[in-house]
């Protein structure tokens, strides 16, 4: 009797273990990833930014040399500090690239929206069948290389380039035009750039919408242009934030785009970092650029995911 | 008694007053408030209503009955403004109704999916067509808390629709429509998600509802059961046509074509041709009666030789064990085929010689029978003259 007990005790401790272990292995592949491919980059920034700049190979100190042994190892640590980021807060270089990267994200978002939103609104609106060729066309210019995109409209916004040429012609202006190398151009680029990002999850919740509600709207006397406002907007909410999100937080740290189109004067931080990257070999205080980008960007992210897991739970 | 029940008992005293006398279709001065006339609509190729022409009256419950794809959905569509028809005229109140967008028109719809606004409190979904109407705030918070009463959600008001069951929600939906206290109020399969119990008592509410806000309610349903329950007209539509316009009882007792017999009901058919009359009856030939028919009426175009259908309902129908005197007309011999026990009721199946079957219905007056008919017996059914219609279409 005891040793049926046991044997039977037995048998149900090894099948719980074993379920378990095999519902610790589906969560423990996209942790694995993300400790290889995020956590752990992350951490030997964070740790560059913590150490001082020398000329040396690498261009830093102190370098963690696994042979020497512990001691040297925690001496090592011993030698880290937060110098970098102290700099980063007492120069003003940096807290203006920081705010105006943010200032051009914020005022790039805005202007996706503008422009993004009316485009998701007609192709959600547009016949059934030519939707998934309207999509495409959103798609397409991925088709092609990010960086030859941006170098065209280089070629675009020239003061002897396409539009200045053009514009002459119309004679809408008198001399050529002269927003290569400002801000203008830095918008113009990003705009063209993140539209797609903007489009379609907009696009996606337009589309979405049950076409009966508005006729309600309607039909309880709430004319079309209002049931927009009143119906369609809000319901098209969770769209909107998405795109915002996803355009917003890679502006904060864009380079590309304000180093081939941007003036001197364009400050950004991704600029900046690569400035101290490549120009002043000051990977330190780069890295320090890098931990202090992500900071900025990771409140956004949390925003973003709150709203997905309240849609979610709304839609259950 | 309670207070409570008490009111509810002269409530439906009221009902009892209003739906007896009222008849306005029948009275050839009265104007009717809702008039389609000879509207066509086509969806590319597709007619989905043909050539129809309907008067509905104020204060009237009407029901558009029909099988799926006939037009009903189509037909209050274009009375609420969301289609326009390819051809004809429909008015309101005297007023023609086309080009007038949905906004602007005096009848709500409470749709077939319920079309609450997701993001919107049933508070909120009901004040919204008042909110139109620029009224006093005072004013709105009055009317949505009477809907709310009335509908029973008080203690709902402020949760949205994703938390309610099916039944609240249809609920909300009706008080939403009911809130702008329109005069045409327009239901599509009202009650469609409702179980059985829910969706007897509701149709009950509706018409109470509707005597009491002195509305006019047309109601669109493929349930037959339900618009006999409530209608004070129906309407039966095939493919866009209207086929019949008459009372649930008209419909019933003098279906004016084998399509509306068939549809309303369980029905037997019979084929035969007619004979001589007699008396405002007709004999009729009939391949499996033997001894002939004889049934009372019949419309236009019955005339000796015309092929004709006699509709007869199973409950019209009486079941023999032994063989009628000779001479009698209207007898079908046969045999139990099946036997259904409902209950109130039990339901015979009568095959005949010929391999039809007949379905003849008897209620359970009594607990026991002498003579139960069983399986396998040998029966004659009988009717009365006047049980039949004779059809001639
Ligand atoms: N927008 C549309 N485009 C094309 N055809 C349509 C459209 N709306 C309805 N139809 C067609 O018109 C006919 C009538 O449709 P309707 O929706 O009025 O039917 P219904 O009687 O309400 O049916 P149900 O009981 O299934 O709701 C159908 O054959 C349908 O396919
Ligand atoms: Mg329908």
């Amino acid at each position: 009797m005891a040793s049926d007990g046991k044997s039977v005790g037995k048998g149900v401790g090894t099948s719980v273990g074993d379920g378990r272990l095999g519902r610790l292995l589906v969560p423990a592949v996209p942790f694995l990833w993300l400790g290889a491919l995020f956590l752990a980059p992350v951490a030997i920034v964070l740790k560059i930014a913590l150490s001082d700049a020398t000329i040396a190979q690498p261009p830093y100190l102190p370098v963690f040399d696994w042979s020497e042994g512990w001691t040297a190892i925690l001496d090592a640590l011993g030698a880290l500090d937060i110098e970098n980021f102290a700099l980063l807060t007492e120069d003003p270089l940096y807290w203006r690239a920081a705010l105006s990267s943010l200032r051009i994200a914020a005022i790039s978002t805005v202007l996706l929206l503008l422009l993004g939103y009316p485009m998701a609104y007609a192709m959600a609106k547009a016949p059934e069948k030519l939707r998934p060729v309207l999509v495409m066309l959103v798609i397409l210019p991925f088709w092609t290389s990010f960086l030859i995109r941006v170098y065209a409209w280089i070629g675009i916004l020239k003061p002897e380039g396409l539009l200045s040429a053009l514009l002459l012609h119309l004679g809408l202006i008198d001399e050529p035009l002269a927003i290569m190398n400002t801000e203008t151009a830095v918008f113009v680029g990003i705009v063209y750039s993140y539209l797609p990002f903007m489009v379609l999850p907009l696009y996606a919740t337009l589309e979405k919408l049950d076409a009966t509600l508005l006729e309600a709207a309607e039909d309880l006397g709430c004319p079309p242009w209002k049931a927009f406002w009143r119906i369609t907007v809000p319901l098209s909410l969770p769209g909107v934030a998405a795109g915002a999100l996803l355009c917003f937080i890679p502006i904060v740290g864009e380079y590309v785009i304000p180093e081939l189109l941007g003036g001197s004067d364009t400050l950004m931080l991704g600029k900046t970092l690569s400035d101290e990257f490549f120009k002043n070999r000051d990977w330190p205080l780069a890295s320090a650029v890098a931990i202090v980008l992500l900071v900025i960007v990771v409140g956004p992210i949390m925003v973003y995911r709150d709203i997905e897991t309240r849609r979610m739970e709304r839609a259950r | 008694m309670t207070a409570a029940a008490e009111g509810r008992k002269r409530d439906t005293l009221a009902i009892g007053a209003v739906r007896r006398n009222f008849a306005p279709w029948a009275d050839p001065a009265a104007v009717p408030l809702i008039r389609f006339e000879k509207v066509t609509k086509r969806f590319g190729e597709a007619t989905a209503v043909e050539d129809l022409s309907l008067d509905i009256y104020e204060r009237e419950f009407f029901c558009l009955l029909g099988p799926s794809g006939c037009g009903k959905t189509t037909l209050m569509r274009i009375l609420a403004g969301f289609e326009e028809p390819t051809s004809g005229r429909v008015t309101l109140a005297g007023r023609d109704l086309i080009g007038v967008p949905p906004y602007r028109r005096p009848a709500n719809m409470m749709f077939q999916s319920y079309a609450l606004f997701p993001h919107m409190s049933v508070e909120k979904n009901i004040a919204f067509g008042l909110e139109q109407e620029k009224l006093p705030k005072g004013e709105i918070a009055a009317r949505v808390a009477e809907m709310l009463r009335l509908v029973q959600l008080e203690p709902f008001a402020r949760r949205r629709p994703d938390q309610l069951s099916g039944g609240q929600r249809q609920r909300v939906a009706l008080a939403r429509a009911l809130a702008k206290r329109p005069k045409v109020l327009l239901l599509d399969e009202p009650l469609d998600a409702l179980d059985k119990k829910l969706r007897e008592e509701t149709q009950f509410e509706l018409m109470d509802l509707q005597v009491k806000l002195g509305m006019t309610f047309l109601v669109v349903t493929h349930d037959q059961e339900e618009a006999m329950t409530m209608a004070d007209r129906i309407a039966v539509m095939d493919r866009g046509r209207i086929v019949q316009v008459a009372t649930p009882g008209e419909i019933y007792e003098q279906p004016a074509t084998r399509y509306v017999a068939e549809f309303i009901g369980d029905v037997n058919i019979l084929e035969g041709r007619i004979g001589q009359g007699e008396g405002g009856r007709w004999h009729i030939a009939a391949p499996e009666a033997p001894r002939g028919l004889l049934v009372d009426g019949g419309g236009d175009g019955v005339a000796p030789g015309r092929q004709v259908a006699v509709a007869l309902r199973p409950e019209k129908l009486r079941l023999l064990q032994d063989e009628p005197a000779p001479g009698t007309p209207n007898v079908l011999a046969g045999e139990v085929w099946d036997i259904g026990y409902l209950g109130d009721w039990t339901i015979y199946l009568v095959k005949l010689a010929s391999g039809r079957t007949i379905r003849v219905s008897r209620a359970n007056a009594t607990r026991f029978v002498e003579r139960p008919i069983t399986w396998e017996d040998k029966v004659f059914v009988t009717f009365a003259p006047e049980a039949g219609v004779i059809l001639t279409r």
